[in-house]
């Protein structure tokens, strides 16, 4: 049963994944035609725009979604390839353990880096032109 | 071919446990005949030049699916394949890679038939008795009929597990024809097996490891696509964790056919052969 479950997950990660990554490319390489989440003028990776994106809760939110979801769909992943080299029943145990381990640990990680960045912009006035 | 041979070279591989340490190569030289087979050929070797040759064959007409062989490099079926459709007169026969070999050209197809067996292919329903004693026909449309019809016709000679790259790696991979059959009873409506087959296909033995190389479709004798199969099942796998998946099963039973008179030109049943046989008992599901 476990198997089909992470693979059902491990599917609608890929989704996620795609959603975000296609929401990526608009914003930072199709900012002249599309224009959204770059609120003022100038190229996506201007002070300002960076700053307006991260005061946002939903790009706070969205980051920690992707990485939830870019994190998973990959480490199944590399699960899966490890376990087509044919390992035994018990390395098969501690692959598991230690990638579910370690995929909790960088979550956690990357959550409170994605939370840290979201509270430090608040602490900046929007007109600041640099740090 | 552009050029018929006047003569074929047949290159097998031969082993008998017995005898042999590790396999090795034998050569024979045959003269081309019209339409000649490759079973025709081992036939006329063993005929001719090595009666202790063994492989597996029966109907000679690609029904029975006894005589998958790895023939010049692609697992196909010996009574199937002509010389002509080699491109060459040398063929290089082998037994079905991904099994032991029992002797010469014959493998051990039983971890592959344990397999099968283990994912309950046949029909599984709650009205056992209707099954062995009908009233009438399950109600099934054609469209409900095309769900499974190609993955019906699988002979399950093994060419798909031998051409499988996961399965030649991952001894608990249930193989191409193992889970290509459990689908087609699971898309059967006539069948209520998903939860019973469910267990083993969710879990490790299930369909997770098939990464769509594809070649078990490529080899397959009868086009049965193996691989469309597989993902298949992944879906309906998928939708079922969802609650998204519609069981429509099982068909309901149809009464018998009214204001139909049997026609005057067909003969009665023969009788029994063995009036006295012990009945079948149903299966339970």
């Amino acid at each position: 049963m476990r198997e089909e479950r992470w693979w059902t997950w491990h599917i609608l990660a890929s989704v996620v994944i795609l959603v975000f990554l296609g929401l990526h490319m608009v914003i930072m390489h199709l900012e002249a035609i599309v224009g959204i989440f770059n609120p003022e003028p100038g190229h996506p990776i201007e002070w300002a725009n960076v700053l307006s994106r991260m005061k946002s809760a939903g790009f706070m939110v969205s980051y920690i979604v992707l990485l939830g979801a870019a994190l998973f769909h990959g480490l199944y992943g590399l699960r899966n390839i490890l376990f087509e080299l044919n390992p035994g029943a018990g390395t098969k145990k501690a692959l598991t353990f230690l990638f579910v381990v370690g995929g909790l640990a960088l979550f956690a990680f990357g959550a409170w880096a994605a939370w840290q960045s979201f509270a430090l912009a608040q602490a900046i006035p929007t007109t600041a032109r640099s740090l | 071919m552009t050029n018929i041979p006047t003569e074929v070279v047949f290159k097998i591989r031969r082993f008998d446990p017995a005898v042999d340490q590790q396999p090795h190569r034998e050569e024979y030289r045959i003269p081309y005949t019209h339409g000649l087979t490759v079973l025709d050929g081992l036939k006329k070797i063993k005929e001719v030049a090595s009666p202790s040759l063994a492989w597996r064959s029966s109907c000679r007409m690609g029904v029975c699916g006894s005589c998958g062989m790895f023939i010049n490099g692609r697992p196909r079926l010996a009574c199937n394949t002509q010389i002509t459709e080699l491109g060459t007169n040398v063929v290089l026969v082998a037994p079905l890679p991904n099994f032991k070999i029992v002797r010469d050209l014959v493998p051990d197809l039983m971890p592959m038939f344990d397999a099968h067996v283990a994912l309950h292919p046949y029909i599984v329903r709650e009205d056992v008795k209707e099954q062995y004693e009908p009233t009438g026909e399950f109600f099934q449309s054609s469209h409900e009929v095309e769900q499974y019809l190609q993955f019906s016709y699988c002979i399950k000679c093994g060419c798909c597990m031998a051409a499988c790259p996961t399965y030649a790696t991952d001894a608990t991979y249930s193989g191409p024809m193992p889970l290509t059959s459990a689908h087609r009873y699971n898309a059967d409506t006539r069948d209520d097996g998903f939860k019973m087959r469910k267990p083993p296909l969710a879990g490790e033995r299930g369909p997770w490891r098939c990464h769509y190389a594809g070649e078990c479709s490529r080899v397959c004798p009868k086009g049965v696509d193996p691989g469309k199969a597989i993902q298949l099942m992944k879906r309906e796998l998928v939708l079922d964790y969802l609650h998204l998946l519609k069981h429509g099963c099982p068909a309901k039973v149809g009464g018998a056919p009214k204001g139909i008179k049997r026609r005057d030109n067909i003969p009665d049943a023969p009788a029994p052969t063995m009036p006295n046989a012990p009945k079948i008992e149903p299966r339970s599901p």
